[in-house]
């Protein structure tokens, strides 16, 4: 199905609505945040900055393995779409991983004493943002359409590749993150109030971010029709 | 296969070539290099920090700037009269064009390579004693890896307007796992470590250059072809 003028106004419209119930979630995550979960013993006030940490960081890495999944799609398929998809989705990765990168530094200079350590999760989180800066650099400075998605996606599956060894690479030295309590096999290791905030706010964040790539992907397809426009004319 | 490879030390020959009868980026990387090496020394404090203690590091940064400044040339030369197009036209395997430009790249950086590794015992007053060997393993193989994705990517931001500067950003975060192990190593085998303390980033440098090498081989069409 080729993209209309009319079909792209209608994801942007969707776009926006669930741009809107994205921020109200984060909202809502929030009030939860201050008023609901328990302050943490050991580290007061500063572990409620928490429940925007981790979940932009996973919005993050969502955004960074649907760039390469779409990336891989993209050479194998040639849908603009998927290019497109895969744009967006570095675009908002970026918004949430500079999100992650500031709320760290302040928990941990509160927690740890320091703004930032190179410990293997902090490094690895680092690299996911100079990735996307290099993957939406390299897209500025092509011109030709059909050049950039090639390239864009060779690079996007490329880093999908990367994170793994960086992560190898820093792994070998001593580790300061606090360790999974969500994802591990054991049950969660967090109190029921925590855990459903957290949840609220992984899944706020998660809306949010579909909300964000809606958008900027309806925008993107409006770009494009406009562009071809231009070209026949 | 063997067509391949005979195809692949075609393209590399003809690129070595092409840079010895012009010879400007070798030098101009070379040079580089070795500046790069005398900065450094100038930045460290002699009397608090061991010239040991820094070397391994400042060899590979060194290292590391030469490989960008090298391989920005990589695909410049093809740029020129469209050469490239030209060689695209020639029944000739993509796979077999990049393995070529990848050799031709492997032997400007080693060349660079060898040259500085002189001046770094030279200037930081280090003997490599019996390590040699090792760090000529090391260095083969972190070399191998980034110069497989630098290979790639120059291909990619000679389409850019500026390439120069678009190179290192692409490339840095992927020099970082073989810098990393390449340091590590380094800096184990200039204190008579035995192996097994490197065995892990061995493996490591030795997987990226699987992984890399063969990735950038399948994904190379996709960045010449049309």
């Amino acid at each position: 199905m080729t993209p209309t003028p009319a079909s792209a106004e209608r994801t942007l419209r969707r776009g926006y609505v669930l741009t809107v119930l994205g921020l109200l979630a984060v909202t809502a995550v929030y009030v939860l945040a201050i008023c609901y979960t328990p302050v943490e013993v050991r580290q007061g006030p500063a572990q409620k900055i928490f429940y925007v940490h981790a979940p932009s960081a996973w919005g993050a890495l969502v955004a960074f393995v649907l760039v390469g999944i779409s990336s891989i799609l993209y050479l194998w398929l040639h849908d603009t779409r998927l290019d497109l998809f895969a744009a967006s989705s570095a675009e908002v990765g970026i918004a949430y991983s500079l999100v992650m990168l500031t709320t760290g530094p302040i928990w941990g200079k509160t927690v740890w004493g320091t703004w930032w350590t190179w410990d293997a999760r902090l490094t690895l989180t680092l690299f996911l943002f100079f990735l996307f800066v290099g993957y939406l650099a390299l897209r500025a400075a092509l011109h030709d359409r059909g050049e950039r998605a090639r390239f864009s996606a060779v690079v996007g599956i490329m880093g999908l590749l990367l994170v793994p060894f960086i992560h190898l690479s820093v792994y070998l030295f001593r580790t300061l993150h606090p360790q999974p309590i969500l994802l591990k096999p054991s049950s969660p290791s967090l109190p029921p109030e925590m855990l459903r905030t957290l949840m609220v706010g992984m899944a706020a964040f998660t809306l949010l971010y579909v909300g964000f790539v809606t958008v900027r992907y309806a925008m993107a397809q409006l770009a494009d029709l406009r562009e071809g426009d231009a070209d026949a004319v | 296969m063997g067509d391949g490879i005979r195809l692949a030390l075609a393209v590399a020959a003809k690129d070595i070539r092409l840079e010895l009868r012009s010879r400007t980026a070798l030098l101009s990387a070379v040079v580089f290099a070795a500046l790069v090496l005398v900065v450094f020394n100038f930045a460290r404090d002699p009397t608090a920090i061991s010239a040991m203690d820094l070397a391994p590091s400042v060899l590979w940064v060194t290292f590391a700037f030469g490989a960008v400044v090298a391989l920005n040339r990589a695909f410049t030369v093809e740029r020129e009269n469209a050469a490239l197009d030209g060689m695209l036209l020639a029944p000739l395997p993509r796979s077999a064009l990049y393995l070529g430009k990848l050799l031709a790249n492997l032997v400007f950086v080693f060349v660079v390579e060898a040259v500085t590794l002189p001046l770094f015992v030279l200037f930081f007053n280090v003997s490599l004693g019996h390590a040699w060997p090792g760090i000529l393993g090391v260095t083969t193989l972190a070399t191998i890896g980034f110069v497989s994705v630098g290979t790639i990517f120059s291909a990619m931001v000679v389409r850019t307007r500026f390439a120069e500067l678009m190179l290192p950003v692409l490339l840095l975060p992927f020099m970082v796992p073989p810098l990393v192990g390449a340091v590590q190593c380094t800096a184990r085998l200039l204190a008579g470590r035995p192996l097994s303390e490197m065995l892990g980033w061995l493996r490591l440098l030795t997987l990226y250059d699987i992984v890399f090498v063969t990735l950038c081989t399948l994904a190379f069409p996709a960045v010449v072809d049309e």
